[in-house]
């Protein structure tokens, strides 16, 4: 093939999903010219599955890209057609902001965000083969056989690389929402020794919400009180679409069941594993037998079409058996399908590859994000994009890699679960993943992250200047309410009007706010001197500090224990096949791996802890022995 | 934030001299707190490296533990390169248990197995000859089996506490459904259900707990008190039961040196045997104290014997030592049979409700051996034989059980008062992740405990 060359770029990103947008964005903003390549702009921010951001542990990720002057959280605000707080009752770090988006809307945003991005080039085109030289990557080239130059290339190809769409007995190559697969870029990157492997993912149907019936469901409508997802944003005002709740029976299981040799998953075309944590119907059926029901949420897909998204469907049976088990279901008797519900696979590396900044091991410059990297969900793509743009960015700068820990940030968690742990499935974020979850809250994102975001280069100026204000106000705030004291009778008369004891002595209104029946804007009533327009953010914050100090005081000293073995470096050169007392396969993974620390080597899958304790008495060794 | 550690860096057993250590940036006002020298100018400013003489004592009631001599070491040059103190105490168990206590009330918590070699190493001062010890150390137990010599009582102890943990486990799982997946309509848990779980697994936790004085007792020794009037045969019964007991191991002045102790061993049982009779005699003058005194050697006591004259009508002063043991397990030894049988086992039932009723003529050595019975069958609660429980037998371990109950008590606490339920989750993985560390099982931030822990405490 004729190949030219055509414009040199610092960093290309492969693919315009979520995680290329924000890698392509985070580049272009800390000063690097970038190409940003999708096989098609309409697939550009795509929300090829579920029409929602956010949601457990979710929010948390997409609160940490915002604090880091990513574009997710202002991009959600200004597609949503639905916002929920979800979890409010169960505690402050496990709120759960969701909100459903207009996916069409969705993408036009990110699409105007990325064509006015200074620096930044979004060109339709499809990647084919990637340029190495001597163990470092040097460009790609395009199926056109133009070749764009560039000193690094973030992969984030998501379900297109080798994409397989499976519906019934029928099996054919597809990328996902019938875009076109990436099929010899998969092969190229196989040459140069990549292991590929296969993982699977499905969607459920969309269909007409005219064709439904919704005297016989259940509506949910969104919160009165919008909460936005933006650290940029105070208040949102918008006219909100409800979703939708029904449920499977009996009729609907039969009518799956008897046709299960039919469907891709259980006939046995499916060779790719499927995430555990989103079941397909059929595995829920199959699997869960005794559950009598299963809920299914009826989701807008946008404000300009009537298509909707039948949540907690997803199957890959044929279309005929879709359509009647759908029907089996009150209020879809006369479901008007317009997309199928399909499974789809794709090829995806085995994320150990990785370095803790997201770069290939063995191909310098070569950085990786999202579905590519084994994980599921737009928020989990969007937080590697980020990082291994900001990587990317930090490599050609000559300069250290921006790593988050466990202890900073749910997107530690991931990408340290992402490299350190391994997989074996699609890879879903859990606030029930996060060792420090009561430090890593969706409030105080900000609070953890901005600034850090501010001295890369990425958050803006103003972000910083709002997180300044953010926080002395909250300082001020807290600091009001520890030393304004409420007398006895009032404080009395307040608890008794909520129900609890009288006081016995007066309190401040800090102590009154740590009761459990108190919450801030009750204690309006015993507080006249509260400053006006503090805003939500500030509230919130000092609220959730001021009630769960206690606890969040546990788990930093918590953190500082972990933070011992995180210091604890391993030289890079390290010798482990010299090491004695080390078991083999513990050896092999360290030679491998290559550890940081002693913290990430106690993670490692394959190394148990007596290893650790051998590495950490030959390193103590070493030591003396170099300085003795 | 490091916090500050201590335990006893000598054996267990009966050494001439024991010693307390501590270590951490709290040392100095621990120290300072339970340790009284002599020269009050030792203390200002503290002497560094020089030992001090003085007491051991409790700052809360006054009372002296022991008299004791005390260094003070300024971090770095430390073994741990922190602030390390150390107090020699007299070799009884009892003075270095009583000296550790003090010192972990005033804020230190109990060092891990191996943890002053662990922050020796992690602050950077480990010498050679010790990390290869350690190294010997990890491959003896993966080339012999290390864990079998650990003995059946450490086997049967981390399977009873895995036990709890994948209880725990299970409900920790059920929780973690409902908040990861809010929508979700699985099964989650009422409150009551999730109240009546937490309660099962506190209930086995106490269970475990309840074989923690059982442990105790095998290894430091069955507080017997010895109660009584002068004159009904107080120090014949002493006497008596040092003649049948095979090994007197030590004779160490105690807490004050109104009580007499003595260390026997009755069919391998270690009992530290309390004479109160000091106590009366000497502080007459002053009543009041002296049943202060009766009354905190008793409180401290697994079991008091009480001796009565049997022959003889109960007298007040026989009424009013009853009454200051209520509520202790108690055995009646109603001595002087020979003279008369004048006592009879209902006289105290009231005073003393189900306390044993032994007839004893302690000169002719009759009833000693079914008071020694009596101590056995305490120890072993009566049912199981030695090693036939799961047997909580060091402080390290009951610390760390008894923090793993406050962790589930509070879970419960927490649901009662209607916290938010991600803090009942929490509380509860605090408590699964404190019994991993009596098994090593917990790895997240342990990892380097586990080698450590097959060191000598101490070291």
């Amino acid at each position: 093939m004729e190949t030219f060359e055509m414009d040199r770029y610092d960093i290309v990103v492969v693919g315009a999903g979520h995680a290329g947008c924000e890698a392509a964005l985070a580049s272009a903003r800390m000063g690097r010219r970038t190409l940003l390549l999708s096989m098609n702009l309409e697939a550009v921010a795509m929300m090829p599955c579920n029409p929602s951001i956010g949601g457990s542990g979710k929010s948390h990720l997409v609160r940490e890209i915002d604090a880091l002057g990513g574009e997710m959280g202002l991009n959600i605000d200004k597609a949503f057609i639905q916002s929920r707080m979800l979890n409010t009752a169960k505690g402050p770090a496990v709120h759960s902001l969701r909100a459903q988006a207009d996916k069409t809307l969705y993408h036009q945003e990110m699409k105007k965000t990325l064509e006015k991005q200074e620096r930044l080039d979004l060109k339709q085109g499809e990647a084919v083969e990637l340029l190495v030289e001597e163990g470092a990557v040097c460009g790609v080239v395009m199926r056109t056989g133009a070749v764009y130059r560039s000193r690094a290339v973030i992969l984030a190809t998501g379900t297109f690389l080798r994409g397989t769409v499976f519906m019934g007995q029928s099996a054919y190559s597809s990328g996902p929402n019938g875009m076109a697969p990436s099929v010899a870029l998969a092969d190229n990157l196989k040459a140069h020794g990549l292991k590929l492997r296969r993982f699977k993912t499905g969607t459920p149907a969309r269909a007409l919400g005219s064709s439904l019936d919704r005297n016989k469901m259940t509506e949910q409508p969104g919160d009165p009180e919008i909460v936005p997802f933006s650290f940029m944003n105070e208040e949102l005002q918008r006219e909100q679409v409800s979703c939708w709740l029904t449920y499977t029976n009996q009729r609907t299981h039969q009518v799956i069941l008897e046709n299960l040799e039919r469907s891709a998953l259980y006939g046995g075309l499916i060779k790719g594993i499927g995430p555990r944590y989103c079941p397909s119907i059929e595995d829920k059926v199959y699997r869960f037998a005794d559950k009598e029901r299963h809920q299914l949420f009826v989701e807008p897909e946008g404000l300009s079409t009537d298509e909707v998204y039948l949540q907690g469907m997803a199957n890959s049976l044929p279309e005929d058996v879709q359509r009647k088990f759908y029907r089996t279901i009150p209020g879809l008797e006369q479901l008007r399908i317009v997309r199928s519900a399909y499974a789809i696979e794709y090829d995806c590396i085995d994320p150990l590859e990785l370095q803790v900044d997201l770069q290939h091991r063995r191909i310098e410059g070569l950085f990786c994000a999202g579905q590519f990297n084994g994980s599921s969900g737009y928020e989990e793509a969007a937080a590697q994009g980020l990082m291994a743009g900001i990587n990317a960015v930090r490599k050609l700068e000559g300069k250290e890699p921006f790593v988050l820990d466990r202890s900073q940030a749910y997107i530690g968690v991931l990408i340290d679960d992402l490299i350190t742990k391994g997989i074996t499935e699609p890879y879903r974020i859990m606030t029930s993943r996060a060792e420090y979850r009561l430090a890593l809250r969706q409030d105080n994102a900000d609070l953890r992250l901005t600034e850090k975001g501010y001295e890369l280069g990425l958050a803006t100026r103003e972000r910083y200047e709002r997180f300044l204000e953010t926080r002395a106000a909250m300082e001020q705030e807290q600091k009001r309410l520890e030393t304004t004291f409420v007398p006895p009778e009032a404080a009395s008369a307040f608890l008794m009007s909520l129900g609890c004891e009288p006081a016995k002595a007066g309190a401040s209104l800090a102590a009154l706010l740590k009761r459990p029946e108190v919450t801030y804007e009750k204690l309006a009533a015993v507080d006249p001197e509260r400053p006006p327009g503090l805003s939500r953010h500030v509230i919130e914050k000092v609220e959730i500090h001021v009630k769960y100090e206690g606890y969040i005081q546990k788990q930093l000293q918590q953190i500082e224990r972990f933070k011992k073995l995180e210091d604890r470096k391993l030289p890079e050169d390290l010798a482990y096949e010299e090491i004695e007392g080390l078991r083999i396969e513990a050896r092999q993974k360290l030679s491998q791996f290559r550890p940081l620390s002693l913290g990430q080597a106690s993670r490692l899958s394959g190394v148990s802890p007596a290893d650790v304790n051998v590495l950490l008495i030959y390193l103590e060794k070493q030591r003396r022995l170099r300085k003795g | 934030m490091e916090d500050t550690i201590a335990a006893v860096a000598t054996a267990y057993g009966e050494g001439g001299i024991g010693i307390v250590k501590i270590s951490g940036p709290e040392t100095e006002r621990i120290l300072k707190q339970v340790f009284e020298p002599r020269n009050p100018q030792c203390f200002s400013p503290i002497a560094n490296r020089r030992f001090m003489y003085g007491h051991v004592l409790s700052r809360r009631d006054g009372q002296v533990v022991d008299e004791a001599l005390a260094v003070f070491m300024r971090k770095p040059e430390t073994y741990t390169r922190e602030d390390v103190a150390e107090i020699h105490c007299h070799g009884s168990s009892i003075a270095l248990r009583r000296t550790l206590l003090l010192v972990l009330s005033a804020g230190a918590r109990p060092a891990e197995p191996g943890e002053f070699t662990q922050r020796a190493f992690l602050n950077g001062r480990l010498d050679l000859s010790q990390a290869e010890s350690v190294m010997d150390l990890i491959q003896a137990k993966a080339d012999r089996g290390y864990d079998v010599a650990l003995g059946q009582l450490e086997g049967k102890l981390s399977a009873k506490v895995r036990e709890l943990r994948q209880g725990l486990l299970e409900l920790l799982a059920l929780l973690t459904v409902s908040l990861d997946f809010p929508e979700e309509e699985a099964a989650e848990l009422t409150p009551a259900q999730t109240e009546e779980a937490i309660s099962r697994c506190l209930a086995g936790l106490d269970e475990l707990l309840a074989t923690a004085d059982t442990g105790r007792i095998l290894r430091e020794g069955l507080r017997v008190a010895i109660a009584g009037k002068p004159n009904v045969g107080k120090s014949s019964l002493l006497n008596a039961l040092l003649r049948e007991s095979r090994a007197i191991v030590t004779e160490v002045p105690g807490t004050t040196r109104d009580t007499i102790e003595e260390f026997l061993n009755i069919e391998g049982v270690p009992v530290l045997l309390t004479d109160t009779a000091g106590i009366r005699e000497t502080a007459d003058k002053i009543e009041q104290l002296g049943i202060a005194r009766s009354k905190d050697a008793f409180r401290k006591a697994d079991l008091v014997v009480f001796v009565v004259d049997g022959s003889c009508p109960l007298t007040e002063e026989d009424l009013e030592i009853a009454g200051q043991i209520k509520g202790k397990p108690c055995v009646i030894l109603a001595n002087k049979r020979d003279l008369g049988e004048e006592v009879r086992r209902e006289a105290l039932a009231a005073q003393l409700p189900g306390a044993a009723f032994i007839e004893a003529v302690v000169t002719e050595g009759t009833g000693i051996k079914e008071l020694e019975e009596n101590i056995l069958s305490l120890v072993y609660g009566g049912q199981a034989k030695p090693g036939e429980s799961p047997l909580v037998s060091n402080v390290r371990q009951k610390d760390l059980l008894q923090k793993a109950r406050e962790e589930a008590a509070e879970a419960l606490a927490l649901m009662r008062r209607g916290e938010p339920l991600e803090f009942t989750e929490a509380a509860l993985h605090r408590s699964w992740e404190l019994l991993g560390k009596i098994t090593g099982e917990t790895v997240d931030e342990d990892i380097l405990n586990e080698v450590f822990s097959r060191f000598c405490l101490g070291k």
